[in-house]
């Protein structure tokens, strides 16, 4: 994956500083923006596309050949609340997938910041699921169909060409009804028509159902399959066997 | 009393054997049976191993029957596993989830049985191992061996059916894998997969029944029959031992007698392998099928895998680059063919010319008893290790998916590595293996020869102080 130096560098840069040194709670949505993410989204969230990056001809060489970062006009406080809360923004270079990491900011910054993005234009507001509505059967169903092929059946993460769905362990009901409608990287948008809000409801709840399911039949082994099986099969199964066989086998007549 | 055997003081074996010579004549067989002396070595009970967890797949294999069921007919789930309620699935699996869930002991065999078909493939390939690297497949063993490497054949067929049966999602992602390997045999694959499976995938109805009586009946009958032969072979060309003396020569047989000597020692070996069977069984999870759900021919789970003894057919089929063999607009050759089924033919096909190839090799005609061990023949070793290490690196490739998720190495970049390092790594393994044993040889000569030097020169001594 290309990145721009210039980008992780101003990042890096921004990280060092570090949301410990900004006061905690304070700072306008509109100055963190400034200081987190108008590198790469640009002044009022308009988006860098390719090339337009200021700097002289050296530095706009190691550019990325395509947009820095998308606008931010018009993706409202759910796509601000996902990202900020689940610590994929702000990136630590431009080009990577967004991980699960430490939220920088503390709950009044990101108040703020959400604010600002969601005023930037009108977009839709952060979503309320109901997974208590929702039918895990459903649920269950509808996961394999349209999300399993990336996250895993029981929701532990996979990989695909050029990314790595993550596990679902850690997501909240929040942020799998945000993700749905956003189609954060490389996952794909659903729209409310090809999943409704009733059957999102049903997909929380079975992937909150899937942190902890039915574990009938002993240590569980992380729910991913005949990989660790195979371990279990060598290093504690054939070991303990062949141990038994050197014990029995000790020799009688020497 | 004179002439009526004092039978209370007998012993229990003497009884029985005469209860049954009485009635069958068969103290002859017998005695030889008991007197029967088995190599004192732990290795040789790798075979047994295999041998009982067998045994208890059978048993644990029947118990199943009793309540699964061979029909792809579709139903709707009633039964108390909340996340299945109300879904669609085939009679097949849902009698699995029953087992799995409502029938009295069903997991703990079910686990009992998938744990026994992982271990009864681990015990095999050991077993081939110590025969393998200590020459005991030489003349005049060659067709015990042989009727061995069929059955392992044999066995991974087997077990694969044994999961492709249940219906759940990753085992009709295995069985779609096997269908695409079927199907580029050249020539033949299509009319093959057609007949197999009546029709196109996914087959018919009548695809379950064929592959339930083959799973429950044809092929357990094949490997017991195979496994009688083998056994048979085993004891009248009598088991080979390894050298205890120096000078032992291939025609002493020295060893443990069958009883009282061996039969204690296999007794406790079967109650301890199928001891472990159990306990794994209920105690570690394995093939969560209700986790899994059942299969649709439109659904897929990322990160499926075959069990372990299939994962070198994955990682074939991830190495081989993407080609087809096309001649003229017509496809001769599909690509699935190259890793699954050319590279296990090749494998299969080395086991099963070997003992001839390196009689080939050496010009080596005479009958063997006594086993080689590692060093003595380096190389043997070398190109022993060099195949399983081959294959090893193309197993471990076909888990490279999973390293990616855990350890977040590219898949691609794994790939390549392995393109390169499965022809690089095994030849490094070789060499150093050869050059080890070569060591070892050569010390062992000195040390021989030590202790020849020091008794002459004791002797030396000794005639010195005489005089």
């Amino acid at each position: 994956m290309r990145a721009s130096r210039l980008i992780a560098l101003v990042l890096a840069l921004a990280a060092a500083a570090g949301p410990a040194a900004a006061a905690p709670g304070g700072g306008s949505g509109k100055a963190l923006y400034g200081q987190y993410c108008i590198a790469c989204h640009g002044p009022n969230g308009s988006g860098v596309p390719q090339g337009r990056l200021s700097g002289g001809a050296a530095l706009r060489q190691q550019q990325v050949q395509r947009a820095l970062a998308p606008s931010l006009q018009g993706v409202g406080a759910l796509a601000a609340d996902f990202y900020l809360r689940t610590g994929y923004m702000p990136l630590q270079r431009v080009g990577i997938q967004p991980r699960r990491s430490r939220v920088l900011f503390s709950e009044p910054q990101l108040q703020a910041l959400i604010g600002y993005v969601a005023s930037l234009g009108k977009g839709p507001a952060i979503p309320k699921p109901q997974p208590q509505r929702g039918d895990i059967s459903q649920g269950m169903s509808l996961f394999t169909e349209h999300c399993a092929g990336c996250h895993q059946v029981v929701a532990e993460g996979g990989v695909v060409t050029g990314a790595l769905p993550p596990a679902l362990e850690d997501a909240t009901s929040t942020q799998i009804a945000e993700a749905v409608r956003i189609g954060p990287y490389v996952m794909p948008t659903f729209t409310k028509k090809s999943i409704s809000d009733s059957q999102l409801n049903s997909i929380i709840r079975y992937v909150q159902y899937a942190k902890h399911p039915d574990d009938r039949g002993g240590w569980a082994l992380g729910h991913i399959g005949p990989v660790p099986e195979g371990l279990v099969t060598w290093f504690l199964a054939a070991v303990a066997l062949v141990g038994m066989c050197m014990v029995i086998g000790k020799r009688l007549s020497s | 009393m004179v002439g009526i055997p004092d039978l209370e003081a007998e012993p229990v074996i003497r009884r029985t054997v005469r209860f049954l010579d009485e009635r069958t004549a068969t103290a002859p067989l017998l005695r030889k049976t008991l007197r029967y002396l088995f190599p004192d070595h732990w290795s040789f009970l790798l075979g047994e191993v295999a041998l009982y967890a067998f045994m208890v797949l059978v048993a644990t294999g029947t118990y199943l029957t009793f309540f699964f069921v061979d029909s792809t007919k579709q139903v709707v789930y009633h039964g108390p596993y909340a996340p299945l309620r109300d879904q669609h699935m085939s009679e097949a699996y849902q009698s699995v989830v029953n087992i799995s869930t409502t029938v009295k002991a069903g997991l703990l065999i079910r686990q009992t049985h998938h744990w026994a078909a992982n271990i009864f493939l681990a015990a095999i390939v050991l077993h081939l191992f110590r025969v393998f690297f200590s020459g005991a497949y030489r003349k005049p063993r060659e067709l015990t061996y042989i009727l061995g490497v069929t059955m392992l054949m044999l066995s991974l067929l087997e077990a694969y059916m044994g999961y492709s049966l249940v219906d759940d999602l990753l085992s009709g992602m295995g069985l779609v894998i096997g269908y695409s390997v079927g199907l580029s045999l050249p020539f033949v694959g299509g009319n093959l997969m057609e007949w197999l499976f009546h029709g196109p995938y996914p087959g018919q109805a009548s695809l379950w029944p064929r592959m339930y009586i083959a799973h429950v009946l044809i092929f357990p009958i094949l490997i017991g029959m195979l496994l009688g032969g083998h056994l048979l072979l085993v004891a009248m060309k009598h088991h080979t031992q390894f050298k205890k003396k120096r000078s032992q020569s291939e025609n002493a047989i020295l060893g443990v007698p069958a009883f009282p000597g061996q039969a204690p020692r296999s007794l406790g070996l079967l109650f301890g392998t199928a001891g472990i069977l159990f306990l794994l069984g209920g105690l570690v999870q394995i093939n969560p099928i209700w986790l899994w759900g059942p299969y649709h021919t439109y659904s897929s789970t990322n990160g499926a895998q075959p069990d372990w003894y299939l994962g070198w057919l994955i990682g074939g089929l991830r190495l081989v680059p993407s080609f087809d063999l096309v001649i003229d607009g017509y496809t001769l050759v599909p690509n699935p063919f190259w890793g699954g089924a050319a590279f296990p033919l090749l494998v299969f096909g080395f086991l099963y010319f070997w003992p001839w190839i390196e009689r080939r090799l050496t010009g080596d005609q005479s009958f063997h008893n006594v086993l080689e061990r590692p060093r003595d023949n380096p190389r043997r070793t070398a190109i022993g290790l060099w195949v399983v290490s081959w294959v090893f690196l193309v197993f471990v490739a076909g888990a490279s998916d999973r390293v990616n998720v855990m350890f977040d190495l590219s898949y691609t970049s794994q790939i390549w590595f392995y393109r390169v390092f499965i022809w690089v790594g095994p030849t490094i393994i070789a060499f150093v293996a050869y050059r080890v044993c070569k060591e070892l040889q050569a010390s062992e000569k000195t040390k021989h020869e030590q202790h020849k030097a020091e008794a002459r020169a004791r002797l030396a001594a000794i005639q010195r102080t005489e005089a």
